[in-house]
């Protein structure tokens, strides 16, 4: 019997973040409008398996799905056990654009979850010429935290475990329990630290109140996404923070949580087709 | 039927979870769960639990204590909680429920009791 593969192919790009070395694993499918995928806090670009392997979405997007440096099969940079690991605004935007241009992608659409879709609003509010559109899941200028990250890293805790079980009530409870627990494996799975360190830019470094009144929708259109279970990132944080931005387009997504493309890609697809059109009718007019 | 009264089904629950009791094979600690106004204090012992006691005990300690009003408990047990009472951590954030003492047992078993926590949901709407 011919063996059964699945569509997309990985491989690992060399490339300079801020004048350091990286060596970064990424998967991708398709062709056409690059699409690049964001990951969310402490995880990696498997979440976004479903997109990858969806045909509807591959013949009119090339989906590229990356690792963060210091997440799933990206290589940390030389010297990483000297360095405790804190994404900040400027790393991470530092990251994506350092990713695209090494690519060579041409005017990408980026999709980020989470810390991704904090993230996203800073490339509208920084740098929305560089990309075709942009699109916000499970994302706000500001979010209320809701535990003590310092219990995500320490000896006496596990922390893959505590990780998990921390993030495992952002799903929603509709979501399949094969793809609930698909998504938390990726979270036991997290480099020691490594969460507590992207949630120095989600909680510390990250704060976008008041910028992203200056994000402009003409120049890059703006889709913010949210499931009704996520209260990291409340359905109000969200609709508050598009009422500050004209033309930015919103949407509450039922009975789906934090991990929309990965808890539940059934139900996601529903929400992110119509989406991925519009940007693609958008791009060839 | 009182949140409580469904939360003093919990012995019954846990025996009946083969793959819980698993998880929490490493787990011994004393805690106090309240249901509203009402404190239950259970022993856990290798992840089952040896000792359940319903209501006020003079002077008891307790490692950590788990509270939340009535309607918390109430809308986090039903088969599909809405969101925002649907976690632990949801009726935290929302201040229904709060985490109190050394945390540390709580936090080293998290999904354990999470889980155990939610058991009164398998029971039927009306019990």
């Amino acid at each position: 019997m011919a063996p059964v593969f699945d569509p997309m192919i990985g491989r690992y790009v060399r490339l300079d973040i801020d004048g350091t070395p990286h060596r970064l694993y990424f998967e991708e499918a398709g062709q056409g409008i690059p699409l690049v995928c964001l990951h969310t806090a402490g995880a990696d670009n498997r979440q976004f398996r479903h997109l990858l392997a969806d045909p509807e979405i591959t013949r009119r997007f090339r989906v590229i799905a990356f690792d963060m440096p210091w997440h799933g099969k990206s290589t940390p940079p030389d010297g990483w056990e000297k360095t405790e690991y804190r994404l900040t605004t400027a790393s991470y935007t530092a990251a994506i654009r350092a990713f695209c241009q090494a690519l060579e992608l041409d005017r990408p659409v980026v999709m980020g979850c989470s810390i991704g879709g904090r993230i996203v609003l800073n490339l509208a509010i920084a740098h929305a010429a560089e990309f075709r559109a942009l699109v916000a899941l499970e994302a706000a200028d500001f979010q209320q935290p809701w535990y003590d990250t310092a219990w995500l890293h320490r000896p006496d805790v596990h922390g893959g475990e505590v990780c998990a079980a921390l993030i495992s009530g952002l799903i929603a409870p509709q979501s399949p329990p094969v793809s609930r627990h698909e998504t938390l494996w990726m979270y036991m799975q997290g480099g020691p630290g490594i969460f507590k360190g992207d949630l120095y830019f989600y909680r510390v470094d990250g704060d976008l109140r008041e910028k992203v009144k200056s994000i402009d929708t003409t120049v890059c259109p703006l889709y913010l996404l949210t499931g009704e279970y996520d209260f990291s990132c409340t359905a109000e944080d969200t609709l508050r923070t598009a009422a500050q931005i004209p033309g930015a387009e919103v949407q509450v997504m039922k009975e789906l949580g934090h991990f929309p493309m990965s808890e539940n890609p059934t139900k996601f697809r529903e929400y992110i087709l119509p989406v991925l059109t519009k940007i693609a009718s958008i791009s060839s007019s | 039927m009182s949140p409580a009264d469904r939360f003093a089904r919990l012995p019954d629950l846990l025996a009946a979870d083969t793959d819980l009791l698993r998880r929490g094979h490493w787990l011994n600690v004393e805690c106090r769960i309240d249901i509203g106004t009402e404190p239950f204090h259970l022993r856990l012992t290798e992840g089952a639990i040896s000792a359940f006691d319903r209501g006020p005990k003079l002077m008891r300690s307790t490692v950590f204590t788990v509270r939340g009003t009535e309607e918390a408990w109430q809308r986090y047990w039903q088969k599909m909680p809405a969101p925002g009472w649907h976690d632990l951590f949801a009726l935290t954030k929302r201040g229904a429920a709060s985490l109190e003492g050394d945390l540390r047992p709580l936090l080293q078993n998290l999904q354990y009791f999470k889980d155990l926590l939610a058991l009164p949901r398998r029971l039927p709407e009306e019990f």
